[in-house]
C-alpha cells in the first residue's frame, strides 16, 4: 500500500465513520434522549446545581436534535479517521486476513478499549448525576483509562506475537487475552473511584441511560467495522476479483 | 501439469496484502491523527474540565452528545 492508497483508506474511514455516526445518532436519539429528559426533569424538580439551557443559551430542543447530531457525527468522523489509519497498519500484518476481517477485528478491539473498559470503571452519568466540583478529576481519570486500555491492548498483541513461535498462535492469543484482563484488573484496583453520589436519583433511569450509551457505541463500532471493511475490500480489490485480490489490487492502488 | 497447477493454487488462495511501511503512514497519522484527536477533544471535554474558548457555548451545544457518548460532562 502506498501513500495514495492510505489517502483513499483515510477518506473512506471518515465517510464510514460519518455513516456509522448516523446510525449511532438514531440510537442515541430514540434510546438515550428519553433517559436524558427524565434526568433533567428530576434535576429541575429537585433544583439541582447545574442549570440546563439557562437563559435559553441553547434550548433543550436544540441540544436534543442539532446539538446531539453535531456531537455524535463529529465523533463518528474522528474515530473513523483514526481507525482507518490503524487498520491500514494492520493490513498485511495480521496473517492472511483480508480487509473485511481486519476491519471487523480492529473495530471490535477499539470498542472494548475506547468505550467498554473505561465504562466498566467510570460509567457514563446523565445530567443531575455528578458534582461539577470534581469534573476536572473525573475527566482526567476517564481519559487516562482510555489511553491505558489502548496501551495494554497493544502490549497484549505484541506479547502474543512474541510468544507465538514458542507456544503456537492459539495459546499465544489466549495468553495475550488473559494478560490484558489481569493488567486491567490491577488498574481497576489501583485507580481511584469516581466519587459520584447519585443521591435520590432513580436507579432505573441511571441504568437505562448507561445501557443507552453502551448501545450507542456498540452501534457505532459495529456499523463502522462492517462498512469500512467493505469499502476497504473494494478499494484494495477492484471489481472483487478474487484471483488477484492481493498483488493485483495493491498494484492497482500503487499506479493510481 | 505442474505448470497448470500453480496458477490454480494462486487463484484459490488470494495473496496477502503487502503491509504499508511506517514511513508512508507517518505523515498521514501525524496530520490527520492529531486533527481527529482535536475534534474528539472539542466534542468530549472542551468547556468542561478545561477551556480553549471562554464561555459555555460549545459545552451547551454538544451537551447531549457528550452525555450519551459517555464523557464526563459536569
Amino acid at each position: 500500500m502506498n501513500s495514495i492508497a492510505v489517502r483513499g483508506m483515510l477518506v473512506r474511514g471518515m465517510l464510514a465513520g460519518l455513516l456509522a455516526g448516523g446510525f449511532a445518532l438514531l440510537v442515541s436519539y430514540f434510546l438515550g434522549e428519553p433517559a436524558v429528559d427524565a434526568a433533567i426533569a428530576f434535576e429541575e424538580h429537585h433544583a439541582g446545581a447545574h442549570e440546563h439551557g439557562e437563559e435559553a443559551l441553547v434550548t433543550r430542543t436544540m441540544q436534543a436534535t442539532a446539538g446531539l447530531a453535531t456531537g455524535v457525527l463529529i465523533y463518528g468522523v474522528a474515530i473513523g479517521g483514526i481507525a482507518a489509519l490503524v487498520i491500514c497498519y494492520g493490513l498485511g500484518r495480521m496473517g492472511r486476513l483480508g480487509p473485511r476481517a481486519v476491519s471487523a477485528l480492529i473495530s471490535g478491539a477499539a470498542l472494548v478499549c475506547v468505550y467498554v473498559v473505561p465504562f466498566l470503571k467510570y460509567p457514563a452519568n446523565p445530567p443531575a448525576v455528578g458534582d461539577p466540583e470534581t469534573i476536572g478529576r473525573r475527566t482526567a481519570l476517564y481519559f487516562l483509562l482510555v489511553v491505558l486500555a489502548v496501551i495494554l491492548c497493544v502490549a497484549a498483541v505484541l506479547a502474543g506475537k512474541a510468544l507465538a513461535p514458542r507456544i503456537g498462535g492459539w495459546w499465544a492469543s489466549v495468553a495475550g487475552g488473559v494478560g490484558f484482563v489481569l493488567a486491567l484488573w490491577l488498574a481497576f484496583v489501583l485507580m481511584p473511584g469516581s466519587g459520584i453520589d447519585a443521591g435520590h436519583f432513580p436507579a432505573d433511569v441511571l441504568w437505562e441511560f448507561r445501557v443507552a450509551t453502551l448501545a450507542v457505541h456498540v452501534t457505532l463500532w459495529t456499523a463502522f467495522g462492517l462498512v469500512f471493511g467493505e469499502l476497504a475490500e473494494r478499494l484494495l480489490a477492484p471489481g472483487g476479483r478474487r484471483a488477484d485480490a492481493g498483488r493485483g489490487a495493491v498494484g492497482a492502488a500503487a499506479v493510481q | 501439469m505442474a505448470q497448470s497447477f500453480a496458477p490454480e493454487a494462486a487463484s484459490a488462495q488470494p495473496q496477502a496484502i503487502a503491509p504499508v511501511s511506517l514511513k508512508t503512514l507517518a505523515p498521514w497519522a501525524a496530520f490527520f491523527g492529531i486533527l481527529m484527536l482535536v475534534l474528539l477533544y472539542f466534542v468530549g471535554a472542551e468547556q468542561g474540565a478545561t477551556s480553549v474558548f471562554s464561555g459555555t457555548n460549545v459545552h451547551e451545544w454538544v451537551h447531549d452528545g457528550r452525555h450519551l457518548l459517555g464523557f464526563p460532562c459536569h
